[in-house]
């Protein structure tokens, strides 16, 4: 009698581990009794019991995650109390990889639905409907600073961030790039563009050669002011620095990912008297660039910036689909903020993310 | 072909990369890390590059006697030395590789970082004057942080803590919330942009 309630307050249940690429088992289990100590036992339909790993009274669940999918495997659990040794029930599960990542459901979703607005504002702009894209300020200004360095008589330094091509931020940054190399051709004024990255450097002379071949001046395009500095952090920061000071630049641009350095670079930049035009999608670095630079791209501007200066209407359509996607966030919030109010976590339950 | 080809690439590549978060079975499952991998291994040849690059460019300064040559030859010997005290006697604790990086690379690095202690406070300098409505606002909110995080705010009034608190918890969380809505909705336009190859600037091309 005593033994059965203790099996009874044992409970032991294995099923296939969800989400997963197969070969994982999970096992679940809750003992109503303390216990001084506990083992996982498998076999497999021919075998015997072997033990598979230890347990301890805070434990409530255990991952097999070397299963081969498609086999049978029973399990029990064995633990140790003060009354005695108990065994658990022995149950069995099969392993097996799934094809959809069903945690990630409202993820995809939204994906689709961001994606659909998308796509259909660009088929819009591509059927010739006029689209309206608020004014930036910031990007309105990188002709002026370009302009402005010109007539100082002084170049124009371009800095791409800290991170690498895998990083969409520096390929946003090469593209704006691209614009302010061109008005540098026309203006036939000096750009400066260190890098901390051999293949952003790679990337930014090609940019930067197109966009001289562009403007007709290919003649005074010069490789060599698209150069590497170092992947180091702070040595990049220092070589930053220091090219400021003693060049000079009339006008700054931090289009990329920073870190800790936006500040270093930015306060330097400021200190030489230098127009500064930041852009990053870096929340932690943002009020460092807005205090210290004349204009910030905050974030979704950033990424804007080439579809906002080229004016092509594809790019424009997205940018709309991208206004769209946010005004369903917003009721999202406020739909979900008014129901949490009053206890209902229906929105809540939807939207996360396992 | 020649933008072709790339934009196929980044067309077929963007879009297994999305399917991929999706789908946790084999052969999507660790695509992203072997994607990475290779990423790794192209960026450590493009290294060479931008060895090549940086030698060129104080190769040519030392020779044209420019201003600042003494620097050039200051790296030049700092390059070759660190690479030769590394294959040559390895890399491990109580190398001269080992050495340099511990006595000269993190100290400098350290020092550049100490710097922004000092910017951070002509930065907020600057920031905090009261020149109009916002910047009031913001040198107010800034104060009652400050003050409410260190000691002595508490002992001022006790309830300076709670403030600061509350200013980190609601209005600078929901604004940081809110930009953090914004870059996430600017990274899917912008990918769907360069997967769909509607951007290609980065290629070159308009």
């Amino acid at each position: 009698m005593i033994l059965l309630f203790l099996i009874a307050s044992l409970s032991i249940s294995a099923y296939d581990t969800p989400n997963d690429a197969g070969s994982s088992i999970t096992l679940k289990f809750s003992s109503s009794l303390p216990f001084i100590s506990g083992e996982v036992m498998r076999k497999n339909s021919d075998g015997e019991f072997e033990r598979m790993a230890s347990i301890c009274s805070s434990d409530s669940s255990w991952m097999d995650n070397f299963t081969v999918d498609g086999v049978e495997y029973f399990y029990k659990i064995v633990l140790t109390t003060e009354e005695g040794i108990i065994t658990s029930e022995t149950v069995s599960a099969v392993s097996s990889p799934q094809w959809f990542h069903k945690g990630r459901t409202i993820m995809l979703v939204m994906v689709i639905l961001v994606c659909g607005f998308i796509l259909f504002f660009i088929r819009e702009a591509r059927g010739g409907k006029e689209l309206y894209v608020r004014p930036i300020a910031g990007i309105e200004a990188l002709d002026e600073a370009v302009g402005r360095a010109t007539e100082l008589g002084r170049p124009i330094m371009f800095i791409t961030g800290i991170m690498d091509m895998d990083d969409l931020q520096t390929i946003a940054g090469i593209t704006i790039l691209r614009r302010v190399a061109k008005k540098a051709a026309e203006y036939e004024a000096q750009i400066l563009v260190p890098t901390s990255r051999s293949l952003v450097m790679t990337a930014a002379q090609e940019t930067v050669k197109e966009a001289y071949y562009d403007a007709g001046r290919p003649d005074i395009f010069n490789p060599d002011n698209i150069f590497y500095l170092t992947d180091d952090q702070f040595g990049f920061a220092a070589g930053c620095d220091g090219i400021m000071v003693r060049e000079k630049p009339g006008a700054i641009f931090f289009m990329g990912s920073f870190y800790a350095e936006s500040l270093i670079l930015a306060e330097t930049g400021h200190s030489t008297g230098a127009i500064q035009i930041a852009g990053t999608a870096m929340p932690s670095q943002l009020p460092f660039f807005v205090t210290a630079c004349d204009y910030t791209l905050i974030g979704e501007e950033f990424f804007a910036a080439s579809a906002y200066l080229s004016r092509d209407p594809l790019q424009l359509g997205s940018l709309k689909g991208q206004d769209w996607g946010k005004l369903i966030f917003f009721a999202l919030i406020v739909v979900g903020t008014v129901l949490m109010t009053f206890g209902i976590t229906v929105i809540r339950n939807i939207l996360m993310v396992r | 072909m020649k933008r072709q080809i790339p934009l196929l690439i980044t067309f077929i590549v963007g879009i297994v990369m999305v399917v991929q978060y999706f789908i946790p079975r084999q052969p999507f499952a660790g695509l992203f890390d072997t994607f990475n991998q290779w990423f790794l291994i192209i960026a450590v040849f493009a290294l060479i590059l931008g060895l090549m690059n940086l030698v060129r460019l104080h190769v040519q300064k030392l020779r044209r006697m420019k201003g600042g040559w003494g620097y050039s030859i200051v790296l030049l010997c700092g390059l070759v030395g660190t690479i030769f005290t590394g294959a040559l006697w390895g890399i491990g604790t109580g190398s001269p590789f080992n050495y340099i990086f511990v006595n000269i690379q993190q100290p400098m690095g350290a020092t550049m970082f100490a710097l922004l202690a000092f910017f951070i406070a002509s930065a907020s300098f600057r920031a905090f004057r009261a020149r109009n409505l916002d910047a009031t606002l913001l040198l107010v909110a800034a104060v009652l942080v400050m003050i409410g995080r260190v000691t002595i705010g508490a002992l001022i009034w006790n309830k300076l803590p709670h403030i600061a608190e509350w200013i980190m918890l609601y209005p600078n969380l929901a604004g940081q919330r809110a930009i953090m809505i914004g870059i996430a909705l600017g990274t899917v336009s912008y990918s769907l942009r360069v997967i769909l190859g509607i951007e290609r600037t980065y290629l070159g091309g308009e």
